[in-house]
């Protein structure tokens, strides 16, 4: 059954993988992000990171007093290469001293 | 479930001695551990300040090449690429290598020229590279805006890897070999004990070891300075980005010779792209990590100008990691001057990971059999005494 449970839905990571991954050692948001790719698809974590936060309070991986998210990556959502080129001006504008 | 800490572990046991302590659970110390505990029964402990990953092992973008310009890169990078063939089924993980060339594209009279020389001198040594028109280019990337490009090189053999199972590959190996990969517990400094070294760790615990590899790359400097070392090694921080997966649709990992620009497609279709900076400036010790705008845009600018076709595809994510830096861009692997029972495996300057299947296996012979393979002279970490050495190498990217 819970191979068929996602915790992650941009990169179909359900509750069994993630057990697995407890199963080799790993306890923490971060590591599980790394060997799992939870969170690495188009919502970066927005959906699922307290789904998963709360299946390793459940298994006893880690204490609530020591949850973190993983690191938060730019940009916050999707944005074109082509969006981005056009700040290139502006921004080696707001590099100068 | 049973546990099997094939990751390493944050509780595992440590011995009180050890022969071999490796400081950094980097693919470099990874390969050397898993190689040592392959070809002899040394006791070996990794320590790993982090978890598996969490350095510069995991932050690179998987590129993996023969096509340097300097002799000594080529050779030892067609041995680390011989190696690949067959480490997925030797690790038994699957390493995601994806042999999809490299296209190295000159868009000036210079960069014609050094394309040109390292072709001559790859193929006296037997790499498979070949030059290229822009018009041949495009049949390799369809997308390449040709009219910037003068000349091209292409080596079908060089490719790209998805860096994370190599370094979980070379820990699980190790581990069943008998190697003890100890997570979050960082050495932070070390004194002379007998023929050995003592190693203080961040826990509170001590270890002996016969011999300290001192594998942690960008995080090297505060190990060697308890010892007195002072190498010239630094952190340089290089940043990267991940698109929204595509289709399969672009071969081979691609270099701008004149921006630094790299692009390439990784296995989940993502696009995975670095450039070099302009103006970037020095952090001494200290480790950057953070992520820039700046980045972003010049990249973007770059990029899409190149593959005007990219301009549409969407940034997920963008991260950040070190380089670990040498002054003349040659590693720095050896026994350390003055202190020969720590042996350095840092200053790789970017292109570490590539390397590090032919130098784990090689620093592991001269660990267990006192081999010493032809790079090792070159690599020397004494050579610094004498003065700045002359750069070989203009084929550093990034």
């Amino acid at each position: 059954m819970t191979q068929r449970i996602f915790v992650c839905r941009c990169e179909d990571v359900t509750v069994a993988e993630i057990d697995h991954a407890i199963a080799l050692g790993l306890a923490s948001v971060e590591e599980i992000k790394r060997y799992t790719g939870l969170g690495t698809g188009p919502c970066q974590g927005k959906e699922c990171t307290v789904a998963l936060v709360r299946l390793l309070l459940d298994r006893g991986t880690i204490g609530a007093d020591a949850v973190q998210p993983f690191t938060a990556r730019p940009p916050a959502e999707p944005v074109t290469l082509a969006a981005l080129s056009s700040l290139a001006t502006k921004a080696q504008a707001q590099d100068e001293p | 479930m049973s546990r099997q800490a094939t990751l390493g572990s944050r509780d595992v046991a440590l011995p009180p001695a050890c022969d071999v302590a490796v400081v950094g659970g980097g693919v470099m110390g990874l390969a050397t551990a898993y190689h040592i505990a392959q070809s002899s029964r040394l006791r070996v402990v990794v320590l790993e300040r982090s978890y598996l990953v969490s350095g510069a092992s995991g932050r690179n973008g998987g590129g993996v090449r023969m096509q340097w310009g300097d002799e000594g890169n080529v050779r030892i990078m067609m041995e680390s690429i011989e190696i690949c063939r067959g480490l997925a089924q030797e690790l038994g993980i699957n390493l995601w290598f994806r042999q999809g060339g490299y296209l190295f594209i000159a868009r000036t009279e210079a960069g014609e020229s050094r394309l040109r020389r390292n072709a001559e001198l790859h193929r006296a040594i037997g790499a498979p590279t070949r030059l290229l028109s822009g018009e041949e280019a495009r049949e390799i990337v369809p997308d390449l805006d040709i009219d910037q490009v003068r000349l091209a090189a292409f080596n079908a053999e060089d490719g790209v890897v998805f860096p994370w199972p190599f370094v979980w590959g070379y820990a699980g190996q190790a581990i069943r070999k008998g190697v003890i990969v100890r997570t979050h517990t960082a050495a932070i400094a070390a004194e002379p004990e007998r023929d050995g070294l003592r190693l203080r760790l961040s826990t509170g615990e001590s270890l002996y070891a016969g011999i300290v590899v001192n594998a942690s790359g960008a995080w090297s400097h505060d190990l060697n300075r308890s010892l007195g070392i002072e190498l010239p090694n630094r952190p340089h921080r290089h940043e990267i980005l991940s698109t929204e997966p595509l289709k399969p649709c672009l071969d081979p990992l691609v270099v701008d010779l004149q921006s630094g620009l790299y692009f390439s497609q990784s296995t989940r279709g993502e696009i995975v792209a670095g450039i070099t900076m302009p103006g970037s400036h020095d952090t001494g010790t200290h480790v950057d990590q953070r992520s820039s705008l700046q980045f972003l845009a010049h990249l973007g600018a770059t990029l899409v100008s190149l593959v005007p076709r990219f301009g549409s595809l969407k940034v997920l994510r963008q991260w950040a990691g070190p380089y670990d830096v040498s002054p003349d861009g040659e590693a720095i692997v050896g026994p350390s001057p003055g202190v020969p029972a720590l042996l350095q495996v840092c200053g790789f300057t970017g292109h570490g990971f590539m390397m590090a299947p032919a130098v784990g296996r090689l620093l592991a012979q001269f660990i267990v059999h006192q081999e010493r393979h032809p790079m090792l002279a070159r690599w020397d970490p004494g050579r610094f005494a004498a003065g700045t050495s002359a750069k070989r190498e203009d084929m550093i990217i990034g």
